[in-house]
């Protein structure tokens, strides 16, 4: 028998090589985001210094929008021909699938605030007042909290009818205490100001709802 | 049981006749903001109606995901809506109380945002509910309960922090409340809270007596040699 | 001599999807080493049959006993299922394909992937994706994913739609093979005629039910 972690390592290869040949999940988020910040900037004086003081909570809506893109790719890829079925008759853990799929966008996520960064960064003029480097920490937990949940709730809106907008109407109000997180965090650090209660707020946040999405993943996955 | 409902309506009726004479007579006109503070006897017992019931919601929806119980899911089901109803209900009396009292209709303040996420959440609940079709609704809308549940203490500790340093609501700051004000209002939280579970048993019956048609329905397709009743 | 133990037991199946009944009670019992084909006119409850066999739609009530285990996850090693969609991903080479699913059953020996690929006489070689195969091919490229684990059972859903009388001939030829290794297939199919002589059984369905069972298919299609 495979162990869990290496069925989870095969999926995600899998994920990763059927991306870069169709580059379906990235293109379309990266276009998505640029569409973003393009259309924030006409709706207010994007160079002004009170900017810096919402660039926190602009950033995220753009990826959370993009990651909204991103998440419907996933499972629409497993929904094509079926292959999900393939997957359910198999002695493969659910959970391990679960994990390939959220380290998955994970990295597309991830891959596109990488991109999207420094574009922000031009096109706002920013400039941290403070150490930058824990950004790098919010971006992980932050992207870690949309993530997990939007997978699940990507999977539960495969069971519905118009699973596309069912995502959002599920993922956006529970993800409505991490977002506040990010945002608030982003925007101390840009102010040189700490941002330890959102940090740690954030990791709760992961470490509670990817314990119970675990838990409740088999049950979504075999819902029929 | 069928008998106990008419009862328990009469009663109902008469108790909340009763709380609205001590609401809008009996309770004594607050010094500063006048006869407009007698909307909180009903918007602070709405609150606390509607977090009881999405309390019952979680809990149900606990006992579905582990006993597969059709029962607790109509309870879920029934609780959130209702839940839904009174949440709407303290969402439409604050800004009608804060207008006069604070000169704004809204106000991002802690209370009001995380109860409007609060709506939030259990609206996309009843969204799920909707929007998913056949035996896999009770399974799919239990684990959203669940995960929306465990939302809800990271939304009022994240709204906590992030707005201390904005005005404080004036009511139930800290600061005494008139012995016979705190009367009136627990008078009406018990009348509320009757009423709600009225409504949530009507709704209960309605639920089980659909789904019965549904299983009556399926059951002489059953029975029918063509398969089909339409 | 007595008669071989049942392999899989159904007793009184019901599938409802709201207040339309697929499965209206199906019992039966079906011995190993035996090709069974379900035959029956659209909306019969055979792919039901076949879904609700393969673990992936759980009945209203009622029970199956694969094997003796309840609970299908238990035999799932010993299970093939094959659906009326490829369960292929089209953006991989078929040799890509089952080296995937392959390591979900815990095989990880390249060498046995291409064997399965060449006993179904397709070529393990082929770099083009699944998508741009002809309808034969993908057919056959499922059936060898099905075949992956070696399973003791098999269950086909509509292996022959859109293949060639050549092809479907071959495959055939190929399951009477598997059968005489002593496993058991079940065969959801239109062309029954392609299984005369091949099949042990032929099982009509009609409204949700089974109601007839025999070796005789002239005898059948003259009755029906």
């Amino acid at each position: 028998m495979t162990p869990p972690s290496g069925i989870t390592r095969v999926t995600l290869l899998k994920d990763l090589r059927l991306e870069w040949r169709s580059k379906d999940a990235i293109n379309s988020m990266l276009f998505f985001s640029l569409l973003v910040v393009v259309v924030f900037s006409f709706s207010f004086d994007p160079s002004a210094e009170e900017s810096r003081q919402i660039a926190g909570g602009l950033v995220w809506v753009a990826f959370l929008f993009a990651a909204v893109v991103a998440l419907n790719q996933t499972w629409a890829r497993e929904i094509r021909n079926q292959v999900l079925d393939a997957y359910r008759v198999s002695p493969a853990p659910a959970n391990a699938l679960f994990m390939a799929k959220t380290l998955g966008n994970f990295i597309f996520v991830s891959v596109l605030e990488a991109l999207m960064t420094p574009l922000f960064i031009v096109f706002y003029r920013l400039r941290a007042l403070g150490p930058s480097w824990p950004l790098l920490l919010v971006a992980a937990l932050g992207t870690w909290a949309l993530v997990v949940n939007g997978t699940f709730f990507a999977a539960m809106s495969l069971r519905t009818r118009s699973r596309e907008i069912m995502l959002p109407l599920l993922l956006f109000p529970i993800s409505i205490p991490a977002l506040l997180a990010m945002v608030q965090a982003t925007t101390a650090i840009l102010n040189g100001e700490g941002a330890r209660f959102w940090i740690v707020l954030l990791a709760t946040y992961d470490l509670v709802f990817t314990t119970v999405c675990l838990l409740l993943f088999e049950t979504i996955l075999n819902a029929e | 049981m069928k008998k106990a409902f008419p009862i328990l309506a009469v009663l109902t009726a008469i108790l909340l006749s009763y709380a609205l004479y001590l609401a809008l007579v009996w309770a004594p006109t607050e010094q500063t903001m006048g006869n407009v503070q007698r909307i909180f006897y009903y918007h602070v017992p709405s609150a606390w109606t509607a977090f009881i019931l999405f309390f019952i919601n979680f809990v149900a929806s606990l006992v579905y995901l582990i006993k597969r119980r059709p029962a607790a899911d109509i309870i879920a089901l029934v609780t959130a809506e209702v839940g839904v109803v009174f949440c709407t209900v303290v969402l439409i009396t604050g800004p009608i109380w804060a207008r006069p009292v604070w000169g704004i209709w809204w106000t991002w303040d802690m209370r009001l945002t995380s109860t409007l996420v609060l709506w939030l959440i259990y609206v996309s609940y009843l969204f799920l509910r909707r929007f998913s079709s056949g035996g896999q609704t009770p399974l799919l809308a239990a684990a959203l309960a669940v995960l929306g549940a465990l939302c809800v203490p990271f939304v009022y500790f994240s709204i906590w922090f992030f707005r201390t340093q904005h005005p404080q609501p004036v009511m139930g700051g800290g600061g005494s409340i008139d012995p016979r004000m705190l009367h009136v209002l627990l008078i009406n939280w018990l009348a509320f809270s009757c009423f709600a579970f009225l409504v949530c048993w009507a709704r209960y019956r309605l639920e089980k007596l659909q789904r019965d048609v549904d299983e009556a329905h399926a059951m002489e397709s059953l029975l029918n040699p063509r398969g089909s009743v339409r | 001599m007595t008669a071989p133990a049942p392999v899989i037991i159904v007793s009184n199946l019901i599938k409802q999807f709201g207040r339309f009944a697929a499965l209206r009670g199906v019992t039966a019992e079906f011995s190993g080493g035996k090709i069974f084909a379900i035959l029956g006119d659209n909306g019969a409850g055979k792919t039901t049959l076949l879904r609700t066999l393969a673990g992936l739609s759980q009945p209203s009530s009622g029970e199956v006993k694969i094997f003796g285990a309840k609970k299908f996850c238990d035999v799932c090693q010993q299970v093939g299922y094959m659906a009326h969609p490829s369960l292929l991903y089209d953006e991989m080479s078929g040799m890509e394909n089952l080296a995937y699913f392959a390591r979900l059953y815990g095989i990880t020996d390249i060498e046995y992937c291409a064997e399965v690929i060449r006993a179904v006489g397709l070529d393990p070689g082929l770099v083009r994706p699944v998508g741009q195969y002809s309808q034969g091919m993908r057919q056959r490229m499922s059936l060898a994913r099905a075949l992956l684990n070696d399973p003791k059972l098999l269950l086909l859903d509509e292996p022959f739609s859109n293949v060639d009388l050549h092809s479907a001939t071959e495959m055939v030829r190929l399951l009477a093979g598997t059968r005489d290794q002593g496993k058991t297939i079940f065969i959801v199919t239109h062309q029954a005629s392609l299984l005369e002589g091949a099949a042990d059984e032929f099982v009509w369905m009609e409204y949700g039910k089974i109601v007839e069972r025999t070796r005789d298919l002239k005898r059948l299609e003259a009755a029906r």
